[in-house]
């Protein structure tokens, strides 16, 4: 591997963009493949095409022989961001947490007094409408999405942005009465039980929090309980076999 | 405060020490077999001085691989590292989890290399 692939791999990663850094292990060279070569040539209908593809559908870095060459495959795909709706005491609480388990957080709340630097000293904050400011965050599948104002105003176009962004994690505080009022008017809105369903609410794994700060930690939890949801599983069906 | 370095933070040090002029090495966890502490595809980054940052196991053999790494600055040569507990009496270093881990270590180097196919 060379320095310049260093930074091309870095650049993607930046850019949130997934891709593959081939290499040989008999000499250490190395090459960086995006998603769309695959298809291209000379990468087209090999098997080293293949097996990239599946190592990108997955997420997993893997060793693999092809033509006699043992190869590895690692697997970049983009960090977690975590967006936070809602700049409260339990966003305070989660911002060094994120960063703790390496998630990028951004925090939007239109509210000013609630969104302000001196609050969040080493988080993104964006004092603007969900509507302003989500479309310009590059939400995508690899974010984790969650609202905590309580406020119907706030949370409902965020969570609309998190569901048709297809967030791999949608949560939103407030008790089971809430969301119950919650999903009438989604519905009413035109979305279906199944996008409903997608939402974790209420918010967090069931550790009975009270704190901010616990609140907190259940909400990561759970983020990371989805994230890793297939490795659990696998991990279950392996104990069960 | 100071927060644990993650992927992002690893590569991207390794990209400054080596466009500072440093000798570099990353190491990637490759293979593993049974309870091992960090997944395939976890990575420690060394520089010429020693210094690392990320990890390839829980601590277990971060040691041996840094020494390992200088080797492969010097040299250049890439290296296969197989650590676990058959290998003990081998590597003088072992994995408390009784599990096994294959560590490629690589020099980063200043010129790009011939891509292969």
């Amino acid at each position: 591997m060379d320095v310049q692939l260093l930074a091309g791999l870095n650049a993607a990663r930046a850019a949130r963009q997934p891709c593959v850094v081939v290499t040989e292990l008999a000499d250490g060279s190395s090459r960086l493949v995006q998603p769309d070569e695959l298809a291209k040539a000379p990468l087209a209908g090999t098997a080293l095409s293949e097996a990239i593809g599946e190592g990108l559908r997955s997420g997993r870095s893997a060793m693999v022989e092809i033509d006699g060459k043992q190869l590895f495959l690692a697997v970049q795909v983009p960090p977690v961001k975590l967006v936070v709706i809602g700049a409260v005491h339990i966003s305070q609480a989660l911002a060094p947490m994120a960063a703790q388990v390496g998630f990028e957080m951004i925090v939007v709340d239109p509210r000013t007094a609630f969104a302000s630097p001196e609050r969040f000293p080493d988080v993104r904050v964006l004092a603007e409408w969900p509507d302003i400011a989500l479309p310009t965050l590059g939400i995508d599948a690899y974010t984790a999405f969650i609202v905590l104002t309580h406020d119907p105003k706030i949370d409902d176009p965020g969570i609309s942005h998190a569901l048709e962004r297809n967030c791999f994690y949608i949560g939103a505080l407030g008790s089971s009465r809430t969301h119950k009022k919650r999903a009438e008017r989604m519905r009413a809105a035109g979305y279906t039980e199944e996008q409903i369903g997608r939402i974790h609410a209420p918010i967090g794994l069931n550790i009975g929090a009270i704190s901010p700060a616990e609140i907190a930690v259940s909400i990561l939890s759970q983020i990371i309980a989805t994230l890793r949801a297939e490795r659990v599983a696998a991990k279950a069906a392996k104990a069960a076999a | 405060m100071s927060t644990l370095a993650t992927d992002n933070d690893i590569l991207n040090e390794a990209e400054r020490w080596k466009k500072a002029g440093k000798g570099v090495a990353i190491a990637t966890v490759v293979e593993t077999w049974g309870s091992a502490p960090r997944p395939v595809g976890s990575h420690l980054v060394i520089d010429e001085d020693g210094n690392f940052l990320g990890s390839v196991s829980g601590g277990c053999v971060e040691s041996a691989v840094v020494t390992e790494a200088l080797d492969v600055i010097e040299n250049g040569k890439p290296r296969l590292l197989e650590f676990g507990v058959a290998d003990e009496a081998a590597w003088k270093v072992g994995l408390s989890c009784g599990g096994r881990i294959s560590v490629y270590v690589q020099m980063i180097e200043a010129a790009p290399t011939t891509a292969h196919k």
